[in-house]
């Protein structure tokens, strides 16, 4: 596959040497790591050390805080039902409006079992009110869980502060770190923060791996239980090839933190203010002072974002959009609306996301085709008249039933 | 990625009659912002004939809305509004070769919005009655407002049922847990609580009308449409009527065309008007008589 690919919150390209690590745990060393000879005995060393390449990267004061998952969703789902179970006595969620399905879907379901779920606003740039939340602290919350990174927007939340007051009120705190992980230097042994869920295919592991991290001496009552693996915290056979992996992505990824934060983070602003400069009414989503390195989010209004990600590809590159149409829901994206885009602005953002194998020439080639593509689609749009929307948009064409 | 069409790809690429109409004498807006589609119809109609002498669209939506509207103004260029207006937003999904289900509101848009430009030709205000839901079922594009409104209108209460009146859930039925919510949602309105194990609903005539009456209604409301059915070289004939399925055969020329969908379906709806029930029609191959024979 050729093209430019600027879709890496999506997902990433399993990184070759990752691969390499892989391989031989597919054909040689495929025994259980679980058995008593010297089939399984390798594999369970690899594992190991796998265990500590993740405890690296998180800064997390012991290996044995972290438990192998299946994805970013299982960790989130056993973290939050954990929380819920070992406190039985505490029937309360805060989270935030803006969190990824795997958190907002969960929690809806646990509604319906009686427990009280409380969604955080966020302003018009992504940003949380702190004293809403500790105003809504109390000894019947049971578990807050705020992303670290907002996976449309890429701005940051403040964990690690929020951990503290959570955990002045006794009450347990788990963060969505999946697109922070291996972006952002992290030390968790330093922090308040309880549990933390990670997925691999975010940092150039393969998919269908995830770690949960579980502070010690956090209460845990396991989602799956049967056999002893991960210490009975997760029973099942351990995904080996893919425990290999992310422990050679996550040394990978600590390797590069550097690079991502200046060169990643240079080609991202570059494309921004390139593609700003060029495209009339476009506008950055998100708090553009407080974000991933990797991110940009700009929304064009006036137009929708699948059309514009069709035209994309039709260039050979690779975005997604908030748009409705895109999830095939009938509201943009959720972040948007919490933000309070409008929607003639929210059904229009794209969001760029890059990596360390994007390059200078992916980025000018994109700055090249955007306007382009804008200025095409906006030719076909009810609310805009040759260089410019119309005067007063919303009134010259407002739909019946709109 | 969505599975488009070719022709699709086609038409939102390379759209035709994109862009304002000079002199356009019928304009229709509809869609809804809030979904992300919204589409403007302009038409320049012939005054003395009737004729769509041109047609221009402007849309702010995706791909499958802009080439629904690209196909539509192609389609409807040089009919008379009366023959446009039996355009359906099949003819434009087929036209596309195929919708994906999440996409077929696309094409509805277009056949609505075809209804206001002629309304506001013809100096009518037009209003739109449907409400849009989230789609529920994948299988049959069904969404919840019709679950919904049909589980109200007909006091549902199991899976099968909806299955039975909408269709949805008949396929793989992975959407069962959003129809057994719906259920609840509806049956706690009414005082009820949902269970799993409930009995479909037996499906019995309507007090104050005898079976004998029905049928003869049914048969009235068919002779009705006969007359257009037999123009077009086909007619339709009553096989078998069991609780709220109507059975009949469509022969000649309608059977199996493009068309027998569609005509089946306003039928449905005139029958529906005419009995006051909530009633489906199927078509059957087979004829009253041996129908009959298999008991
Ligand atoms: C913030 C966030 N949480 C959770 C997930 C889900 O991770 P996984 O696909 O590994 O289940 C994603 C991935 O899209 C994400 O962006
Ligand atoms: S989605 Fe409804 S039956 Fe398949």
């Amino acid at each position: 596959m050729t093209g430019i690919y600027f879709d890496n919150n999506a997902t990433t390209r399993v990184d070759p040497a990752v691969v390499e690590a892989m391989l031989p745990y597919f054909t040689e060393q495929f025994g259980n790591p679980s058995s008593m000879h010297s089939f399984g005995n390798k594999v369970g060393l690899a594992i190991k050390k796998a265990r500590m390449q993740v405890q690296e990267l998180l800064g997390a004061e012991h290996d044995s805080e972290i438990i192998f998952t299946s994805c970013g969703t299982e960790s989130d789902s056993t973290a939050l039902i954990s929380a819920l179970k070992a406190q039985p006595e505490r029937k309360e969620i805060i989270t935030t409006t803006v969190e990824h399905p795997a958190i907002l879907t969960l929690c809806t379901w646990l509604e319906k079992d009686g427990y009280k779920v409380h969604l955080l606003k966020v302003d018009g740039k992504g940003r949380l009110d702190l004293d809403e939340y500790k105003k809504l602290l109390s000894d019947q919350v049971a578990v807050v869980s705020v992303m670290w990174a907002n996976n449309e927007t890429g701005t940051f939340f403040p964990v690690v502060e929020m951990a503290e007051l959570a955990n002045a009120a006794g009450a347990m705190f788990h963060t969505d770190a999946v697109q922070a992980v291996g972006k952002v230097p992290l030390n968790l042994k330093d922090t308040k923060i309880d549990m933390l869920s990670v997925s691999g295919h975010k940092l150039h592991a393969p998919k269908g791996i995830g770690v949960l991290y579980l502070k010690r001496g956090t209460r845990f009552r396991p989602l799956l239980r049967g056999g002893h693996q991960e210490r009975g915290r997760r029973a099942g056979t351990e995904n080996t090839t893919s425990i290999v992996g992310l422990g050679k992505a996550a040394e990978m990824a600590l390797e590069a933190m550097q690079y991502e934060n200046t060169e990643v983070a240079r080609l991202r602003d570059k494309l921004e203010a390139g593609i700003l400069a060029k495209v009339p009414r476009a506008f950055v989503t998100g708090d553009p002072s407080n974000r991933l390195p990797n991110t940009c989010n700009i929304a064009f209004e006036f137009i929708e974002g699948e059309a514009i990600l069709l035209l994309l590809n039709k260039f050979g590159i690779a975005a997604s959009s908030g748009s409705a149409c895109t999830s095939g829901s009938l509201e943009p994206s959720h972040v948007m609306r919490a933000m309070g885009i409008p929607y003639t602005a929210a059904h229009g953002t794209v969001r760029f996301s890059l990596s360390r194998y994007s390059t200078e020439a992916e980025v000018d080639r994109v700055i090249a085709v955007v306007p382009e593509i804008i200025a095409q689609l906006r030719k076909l749009s009810p609310y805009w008249e040759g260089d410019g929307p119309k005067a007063e948009p919303e009134k010259a064409f407002a739909p019946t039933y709109a | 990625m969505w599975d488009y069409s070719d022709k699709v790809k086609e038409h939102f690429f390379q759209p035709r009659n994109a862009g304002v109409l000079e002199g356009a004498n019928g304009v229709g807006d509809v869609g809804s912002i809030s979904c992300g589609d919204a589409l403007r119809l302009m038409l320049k109609v012939e005054p003395e004939t009737d004729i769509i002498l041109d047609a221009h669209f402007q849309t702010f939506g995706c791909g499958s809305a802009i080439a629904s509207s690209s196909a539509l103004t192609e389609m409807i260029k040089g009919k008379t509004l009366d023959e446009a207006l039996k355009v359906s937003n099949q003819d434009i999904a087929d036209y596309l070769d195929g919708l994906p289900p999440e996409k077929m509101h696309c094409s509805v848009m277009g056949r609505e919005a075809l209804q206001a430009a002629v309304a506001n030709y013809r100096g009518e205000v037009w209003s739109d009655d449907h409400e849009e839901g989230a789609l529920v079922c994948k299988c049959f594009a069904i969404d919840a407002v019709l679950i919904e409104d049909t589980i109200r209108a007909n006091e549902l209460c199991s899976v099968q049922d909806v299955t039975n009146y909408t269709k949805a859930g008949g396929g793989c039925s992975s959407c069962h847990e959003g129809i057994e919510e719906i259920l609840a949602k509806v049956m706690a309105e009414r005082g009820e609580s949902f269970k799993p194990g409930a009995q479909p609903k037996e499906e019995a005539a309507p007090a104050g009308m005898t079976n004998l009456q029905r049928i003869r209604k049914i048969e009235a409301v068919l002779e009705s449409v006969r007359p257009q059915l037999k123009r077009d070289g086909g007619d339709i004939e009553l096989v078998d009527v069991d609780g709220k399925t109507i059975y009949v055969n469509m022969t000649g020329a309608c059977a199996g065309c493009q068309m027998e969908a569609l005509t089946l379906q306003g039928i449905q709806q005139k029958l529906m008007e005419e009995l006051k029930e909530f009633i489906k029609i199927v078509p059957t191959k087979v004829s009253s008589l041996t129908r009959a024979m298999k008991g």
